[in-house]
Formats: structure tokens, C-alpha cells, sequence
């Protein structure tokens, strides 16, 4: 059950956060500019919005969830595990991020996850 | 130049950015603790004396560097493509680590391990296929 619970932390906490980050990105806009100077305006604008940390608190959550199994289960088990972080990260994309996940998107999505579990008990 | 192909080329760049940044990060913060060894106390003093192995140690500071760089471009590509592609692609840097690991590191990488570079490099071509930004800015 803790195991369990952990898990969901680490998977659901972590891609919320990257989701989290990536609402507060768009809210920023396109960067055209890449001069430093622009670039700090840029980073300082992301920082300033609770949005952004909202993301970053969750992304902490998700690593200490991760120390924390890590230290109950082999790592064998914990990183591929982590594998569903694309497959829930497709799917927030979706659902509400309101991007358009295309069939190969799906298909592409479905093959990394794969692959990343393949690397793990590897 | 069309400005989709303009950002087809920006996001590009990003991304070469993000997995070669992130895995050298890794890969250098990894070199780096492996050279100062296991803690064994964790007393004040030997913390203290770890911590300031830690930071004068240059390998540490170039991983600290990298990483950093790594998140300034995973941050500015979002700004405009989609998360749901930006996030399977940078599964790629399974497949640099485990290339720094056996080139610079000489980790023994398995079958099973090149394997599965390979099924993503597979599914990050798929995700590569479709295009890069299907929403308009927030």
C-alpha cells in the first residue's frame, strides 16, 4: 500500500509539476530573443508567477517520493516503473494542456515507455 | 525560411541542448562523488569536509553547469512547444547516458540496455513526426 502510494507520488506529482511548468512557460510566450539580457527578463517573468512554482513544489514532492522508495525498493523496480510518467504525461498533454496527441504521438509515447523500462532492467 | 521550418529548427536546437546537457550533468555529478568516495559519518565535521570536496571539485561544478543549462533549455523550449512532445523526446538522454557511461565511464551497457535505447530512438522518430506546437500561446 505504501509502496503503491509512493508510486502515484512520484508519477503523478512529478508530471503534474512538468505540467505545471509548461502552463507557466506558454503564459510567457514564445522566446524569440536569446540575447542574455532577454533572457534573464524572460527566466525572471517565468519565477514571478505561482504557476511556475506550483510546478517546481511538485517536481520537489516527486524527487523525495523518489529518494523515499528508492530506499524501501531496488531501483530495478522504481525507475521503470517511473516509465508511466510519459504515458501520463501524453495524456495531461491532452486532456488539459489541450494539445493534439495524434495517433503516432500515442504509438511514439507507448515505444519510450517501453524502451525506458527495457534500459532499467537492463 | 517558413516560420514553422524557423521553429522546427529552433526546437531542434533546444533539444540537442536538453540531452546532451541533462545525461552530461548526470554523468559529471556521478564522476565527480564516485572520486570523493562513500560518506561514512555523518558527523558535522566529516559533512563539512565532504561538502568542501564537493564544491571545490571541478567536475562537480561542470554537472552543477550542465544541469543548469539543461533546465534553461528544457524551460525556454516549453515556451512554445508542446509538453507531450518535448517530454518523450528528452528520453533520448537514456541513450546518451548509456553512450557517456560506456565512452567516458566504461560501464558494462547489456543487450537488454541497448535494446531499449534503441525502442526509443524508435518512439522519439514516431513523436518527431508529428509537429511540434498544436496550441495557440496561453
Amino acid at each position: 500500500m505504501r509502496i503503491a502510494l509512493f508510486l502515484a507520488i512520484i508519477v503523478f506529482a512529478g508530471t503534474g509539476g512538468e505540467m505545471f511548468v509548461s502552463r507557466a512557460m506558454k503564459r510567457i510566450g514564445e522566446v524569440h530573443d536569446f540575447s542574455p539580457w532577454s533572457l534573464l527578463r524572460v527566466m525572471a517573468g517565468a519565477f514571478s508567477s505561482g504557476t511556475m512554482w506550483t510546478g517546481i513544489a511538485l517536481m520537489t514532492l516527486s524527487f523525495f517520493a523518489l529518494l523515499a522508495l528508492l530506499s524501501w525498493r531496488n531501483v530495478s523496480f522504481v525507475v521503470p516503473a517511473t516509465a508511466l510518467n510519459y504515458a501520463l504525461g501524453a495524456l495531461g498533454g491532452r486532456y488539459l494542456l489541450g494539445e493534439r496527441v495524434s495517433r503516432m504521438r500515442w504509438l511514439g509515447v507507448a515505444l519510450v515507455c517501453l524502451g525506458v523500462v527495457f534500459v532499467c532492467i537492463g | 525560411m517558413d516560420l514553422a521550418r524557423r521553429m522546427h529548427g529552433k526546437t531542434l536546437v533546444f533539444l540537442v541542448l536538453m540531452v546532451t546537457f541533462g545525461p552530461l550533468g548526470d554523468v559529471l555529478l556521478s564522476r565527480g562523488m564516485k572520486r570523493i568516495g562513500a560518506v561514512s559519518s555523518f558527523s558535522p565535521g566529516t559533512l563539512f569536509f565532504t561538502f568542501s570536496r564537493v564544491f571545490s571539485s571541478l567536475a562537480i561544478w561542470l554537472g552543477i553547469g550542465s544541469l543548469f543549462l539543461f533546465f534553461i533549455s528544457y524551460l525556454l523550449v516549453l515556451s512554445w512547444a508542446d509538453y507531450s512532445y518535448i517530454q518523450p523526446v528528452s528520453a533520448l538522454g537514456y541513450g546518451v547516458v548509456a553512450l557517456l557511461g560506456y565512452f567516458f565511464l566504461h560501464d558494462a551497457v547489456t543487450m537488454w540496455r541497448w535494446l531499449g535505447v534503441l525502442t526509443i530512438c524508435v518512439g522519439v522518430f514516431l513523436v518527431g513526426q508529428t509537429p511540434h506546437s498544436t496550441t495557440t500561446p496561453v
